[in-house]
């Protein structure tokens, strides 16, 4: 327990010391920022401030709070059943405890110092502590949407937001399912959440919102504070970087350094309840159109289109991983159904509100035959013992929606296309150059995921080690870690 | 007084009360178990992972009965245990030494 709390003092440290090391350099750059908004701009610009106080949008409002709670629903207890039902028996409450303890932990950081260092301007890749405890966001606060002049309550965003970086840390639980130690678990969400999500969050989504954009120079002016990845103008529309392939990453990597379940190969590690997994797959999909529809941030039709994306393409992905299965496994599985309606979910999140219909289709159906095969031939050729394929189906089905965003965002392929907010229209598209955006941010999170999680890992491991002894794994976590059992027959 | 225990497929239980319910047993001990025996078990697959089961899901049946009943008795199981099939099961007989009735304290065949 003393070498638990002394971990917890260093995270801690770490924790609030990086982003202040954020500060300092921001500190540094705001006042070129300040110069370059100011002078050209002076006129009418500059100024929100001077502007008539902007008011939420009643309508949009309640769209996001709605989508909060749906986004909510998905980690508990969508994702812990799904995950729940695929351990088993014997393990059941430690998959469920990790998940809702884990939602429980990084909502309460979130606001202490999550949103803050996430959503504020500072670099590149952090922002500030200058919302700390969440200072200054009141009721009157009001944060950006994607239409000029139209704001939703602050706070909305604030719980819409804390949302996603909970069921992020949720899903890495899955790869380390059935052998970790449960403060081991918690110690590495601390330091995975606020070294690895919060600035995966800030370099993908911090932008100044689309009243900078007023003209040419302001909107130069404006594009420089964004977050990296926002410059470098890769499409995410509701987080399959930052929470897929982010939390696919940290998975895999803990699947490596947690290593393999006792037994793996010898012992039937069937699931225990697929009953569950298929009812956690279904409050997935349903939360989810929180998750996809309220990242439009507005009650729009965007929000439509992305609501139609993530019924659609998750459909497809369940029926193309199901007959895939059929064809090469010889049956049609319930678990193959449930594995490839995530899978579609998981693909079709960066794209939703920016491919048309058609182009959800033909990537839902593209991502159950690729997940499938991520947790077939790829997981043999892995070989980490990712329990319940986090890195196959949220990895894989990230990467694939991430680089097919980039291809049917094409307005000509029936997508959006990439709206100038300078221009007050789309901007012409070029496909290769998209694509190249994609790929800067797949390969950005794969690396900074990779690294943080390494990094985490080895931390925990020395302190307080990764993986309960052998013979609490053999007779389960449910008695061994929390002294109480699922079921009782 | 012989004790007999068969082990059947699941879904013929219901069969097999009536049977034994015809003939006049007055009551028998109903348990899910598992085993193997010459019929093979199967494979399950989820996603890349196999597995061999090998025990399937059987019913065990077991009543003690007077020594005269006894032939209608297997009689009646073989006939509504049987789909021809393999994996019917199998029927044991054993000897009972003695039988008591807890309320009464009746022994013997009056405590059947």
């Amino acid at each position: 327990m003393k070498r638990l709390f002394a971990l917890l003092a260093l995270v801690g440290a770490v924790a609030f010391s990086a982003p202040t090391w954020a500060e300092e350099k921001a500190a540094a750059a705001e006042p070129v920022a300040a110069v370059a908004a100011a002078a050209p701009a002076a006129a009418e610009a500059a100024a929100p401030a001077a502007a008539p106080a902007l008011v939420a949008n009643k309508g949009d409002n309640a769209w996001v709070m709605v989508c909060a709670a749906l986004v909510i629903l998905m980690s508990i207890p969508g994702l812990a059943l799904f995950y729940g039902g695929l351990v088993r028996t014997k393990n059941m409450l430690s998959v469920l405890m990790q998940v809702f303890v884990t939602f429980s932990l990084i909502s309460v950081l979130w606001v202490i110092y999550g949103y803050s260092a996430a959503f504020t301007e500072g670099n590149e890749f952090f922002g500030v502590l200058d919302k700390l405890f969440l200072k200054g966001v009141t009721i009157e606060s009001v944060g950006a949407t994607f239409t000029k002049g139209v704001v939703i309550s602050e706070l909305a965003f604030v719980i819409f937001q804390g949302a996603f970086a909970a069921i992020t840390c949720g899903l890495i639980v899955g790869a380390f399912a059935e052998r970790a130690k449960f403060s081991a678990v918690l110690v590495f969400m601390v330091i995975w959440f606020t070294l690895s999500y919060i600035p995966m969050a800030h370099m993908v989504w911090y932008w100044a919102g689309p009243d900078a954009y007023i003209d040419a120079a302001a909107g130069e002016a404006a594009g420089k504070t964004a977050g990296f990845l926002f410059q470098k103008g890769a499409l995410d529309f509701a987080g399959g970087t930052v929470v897929h392939i982010n939390a696919a990453i940290a998975g895999l990597v803990g699947a490596y350094m947690v290593g393999k379940r006792t037994g793996l190969g010898n012992v039937a590690m069937a699931p225990h309840s697929l009953t569950f997994t298929m009812i956690g797959a279904s409050l997935l999909w349903f939360g989810w159109f929180g998750f996809n529809a309220g990242s439009a941030l507005e009650a729009s039709g965007g929000a439509a289109l992305a609501m139609v994306n993530t019924w659609v393409a998750t459909a497809c992905a369940a029926l193309s991983w199901m007959f895939a299965e059929w064809i090469l496994k010889g049956k049609p599985s319930m678990l193959g159904a449930a594995s490839g309606a995530v899978a579609g979910l998981v693909a079709i999140t960066p794209a939703a509100g920016f491919v048309g219909v058609m182009g959800g289709i033909i990537i839902g159906l593209i991502a159950g035959v690729v997940c499938l095969w991520g947790v077939n031939g790829l997981k043999k050729m892995l070989g980490a013992d990712d329990s319940l394929d986090v890195f196959g189906v949220h990895g894989i089905g990230g990467i694939t929606g991430a680089i097919l965003t980039g291809v049917f965002v094409d307005p000509a392929l029936g997508g959006t296309g990439v709206y100038d907010y300078v221009a007050n229209a789309v901007a012409p598209f070029d496909m290769t150059a998209q694509v190249i955006s994609q790929l800067w941010g797949v390969g950005t999170v794969v690396v900074w995921s990779g690294v943080v999680s390494l990094v985490a890992y080895k931390l925990v491991d020395i302190v307080i080690g990764l993986r309960v002894p052998e013979e609490e794994e053999r007779e389960g976590l449910d008695l061994t870690s929390h002294g109480e059992t699922a079921y009782h027959h | 007084m012989k004790f007999v225990t068969a082990i059947i497929k699941p879904f013929k239980l219901d069969e097999v009360r009536e049977a034994l319910s015809a003939i006049g047993v007055q009551g028998i001990t109903v348990t899910e178990v598992k085993g193997f025996g010459r019929q093979k078990g199967h494979t399950e697959l989820y996603r890349g992972a196999e597995y061999v089961v090998d025990f399937l899901p059987k019913v065990k049946i077991e009543a003690a009965v007077k020594d005269e009943q006894l032939d209608q008795v297997i009689e009646a199981i073989e006939k509504a245990a049987s789909t021809g099939k393999i994996g019917d099961g199998k029927i044991f007989v054993f000897d009972v030494e003695q039988v008591i009735r807890i309320r009464t304290g009746e022994t013997g065949t009056d405590a059947l």
